[in-house]
């Protein structure tokens, strides 16, 4: 192992294509080590197929990915040494007990056999698998069978672990704990989740990576791509007072910030007000300052942030429009 | 090769904690017992010219084209179809560890369902109350046929199963492929067309691959170092052309 690397992936220009068909298509980005990662895309976007590449299960059509500092096209051994990987689906034995397997695979991964018990011991305990290590996977529900995934991933140790939507199809309780595991790895190892549920993206990873149509079409901390793709905040007020007045002064105010919904007042003669403003700074004190001074009586004001939703819709939206509409002759070209 | 010993272990431990090994061995015993009583039976009848040993072996295609097919249709097909093959290559184990893994297994297996019918000549020889019905030169030649055949028929078993990601596929592949090689090679050497001066080279290596022709040497006591051969060689081919179907279903996935 070279004495750790800062970056622990570095993927410059990778291409991959199936039969003619890009499925990744010029990809770069790098993780520095210890930070959680999310690939975010619809289906189809090339999230697998950038994993499995990362991996060394597939091989890349062109570009250059480099994992703990070892290339992935000539050094494979080393990759697989580094790299703890839970495919898509997890796709376990079914015939095996949760232990047998475990066992098995930290064989595989060259734990040596004095280390290997209380090492499964170890993941067992933290992926809350212990009152069924006895039993045989086929019989187990999803989540505990996710969980075995996640145990064998990080059995080994590895400073890097891929995990292809480690979440799908758990219920809200269990994707709790897939979430708090996941966050527990922060700064011991490197980590890349993908998944396509927003929310879960947000509250585990340190930075997103928006993929579409085989391309990055964002990526940033979820705080920067709010930023960088919405570029707006939003402001909603709940007042009880002339709304004429309050049109009077945003109009004021500054030119970027701007009264998008206005309602009538409710049985109590409250109504409330949505503003959008462009740019970073905050103008809530401003408003409440400037409400009060007006003489309106304020019973709310909140910023309202923009989920990652929005940002992943505004992202592939953008990229859409990127490549659509096709450039003229692309077809007869192809 | 660090890791061989691990999933040839673990493959063979699979296969001892799964009932469908116990049934396969349970049913092989029952049919070859069958024919074994069978032939005793033609002997209490009459006087024949061979002994039971090398009647018996001479029954050899019927558990190959059976056994084998259904011993090794699961080994590769099945991790390919549930995808644990992905989890399996991204661990330190190479292509060629898994598929001599699996190989082993199969073989050792297959070695030693046929090891049990050596209890079929212990009776014999128990109730005979003598040696006067075991011959054993056939009955070595024969064990020894069947565990060098067995090295490239197991191989040709778990080639048809890297080549397709369902079983029932594999085992139908395997099935055909080790019926060719049985009598497929038995006719083409009767085939009057073949017998032109131009077809010499492959009618030559045609009668080289005679299956019978290895079984009724074997049991006559000849070791010909050339049969050696054709089952030494064919097998490296058949998993060399296994680990490669593997990787290439990688390349192309």
């Amino acid at each position: 192992m070279p004495e750790d690397p800062p970056i622990a992936i570095a993927v410059s220009h990778l291409v991959k294509t199936f039969g003619g068909v890009a499925a990744v298509n010029d990809i770069s980005f790098s993780v520095p080590r210890g930070e959680i990662v999310g690939f975010l895309g619809p289906n189809g976007a090339g999230k697998s197929t950038t994993m499995r590449i990362l991996t060394g299960f597939l091989a890349a059509t062109s570009g250059y990915v480099e994992v703990c500092g070892f290339p992935v096209a000539t050094r494979p051994e080393e990759i697989k040494r580094c790299v703890g990987y839970m495919p898509e689906n997890n796709p376990l034995p079914e015939d095996m007990r949760v232990s047998e397997y475990l066992y098995f695979r930290g064989r595989l991964k060259e734990i040596s056999r004095r280390k290997l018990g209380p090492r499964i011991d170890e993941v067992l305990e933290v992926c809350d698998l212990k009152r069924v290590r006895h039993k045989i996977i086929g019989q187990l529900s999803k989540g505990y069978r996710q969980r075995v995934g996640i145990a064998e991933a990080i059995l080994s140790e590895p400073p890097v672990i891929i995990m292809d939507e480690p979440t799908i199809g758990l219920d809200p309780h269990q994707i709790l704990i897939v979430r708090d595991l996941i966050a527990s790895l922060r700064g011991r190892m490197t980590v890349i989740i993908s998944s396509h549920i927003l929310p879960e993206i947000e509250m585990t990873c340190d930075k997103v990576l928006i993929i579409n149509q085989g391309r990055v079409v964002a990526q940033g901390t979820p705080a920067a791509l709010r930023q960088e793709l919405l570029g707006k905040s939003a402001y909603t007020i709940e007042f009880a007072g002339d709304g004429a007045q309050l049109e009077a002064f945003i109009a004021g105010l500054a030119p970027a910030v701007r009264l998008s919904l206005l309602t009538e007042p409710d049985a109590s003669g409250f109504r409330s007000a949505e503003l959008t403003a462009e740019g970073e700074s905050d103008w809530g004190e401003q408003l409440l300052a400037d409400c009060l001074a007006h003489g309106l009586r304020v019973r709310a004001l909140g910023r309202a942030h923009p989920t990652l939703e929005d940002v992943f819709l505004a992202a592939t939206r953008r990229s859409w429009d990127a490549v659509l509409p096709p450039p003229p002759g692309d077809r007869l070209s192809a | 090769m660090k890791h061989f010993l691990t999933i040839l272990s673990h493959e063979i431990r699979m296969l001892l904690v799964s009932p469908s090994t116990y049934l396969a061995a349970a049913l092989f015993l029952a049919l070859m017992g069958y024919e074994f009583t069978r032939i005793l039976e033609t002997y209490s009848e009459a006087p024949q010219e061979v002994s039971p040993a090398s009647g018996f072996f001479y029954l050899f295609w019927l558990p190959v084209l059976f056994m084998v097919p259904l011993l090794t249709m699961k080994c590769l097909a099945e991790e390919r179809r549930s995808g644990t093959i992905e989890t399996l290559l991204t661990t330190p184990v190479t292509t060629t560890e898994v598929v001599l893994g699996k190989y082993g297994a199969a073989y050792l297996l297959y070695v030693g369902l046929w090891g049990l019918t050596g209890g079929f000549f212990w009776i014999l020889r128990k109730f005979a109350g003598g040696n006067q019905l075991i011959d054993p030169g056939p009955l070595e030649g024969g064990y020894l046929f069947i565990a060098v055949s067995g090295l490239l028929f197991v191989a040709i078993g778990v080639f048809a199963s890297s080549l397709a990601r369902s079983q029932a596929v594999a085992g139908i592949l395997g099935f055909t492929m080790l019926f060719a090689l049985i009598f497929g090679s038995a006719s083409l050497a009767d085939a009057g067309w073949l017998r032109t001066d131009a077809l010499h080279p492959i009618r030559t290596a045609v009668e080289y691959g005679q299956v019978f022709q290895h079984y009724e040497d074997f049991t006559r006591g000849v070791v010909d170092l050339r049969q050696l051969l054709f089952y030494f060689s064919g097998t490296t081919l058949a998993l060399i052309f296994s680990i490669l179907s593997v990787e290439a279903r990688m390349l192309h996935h």
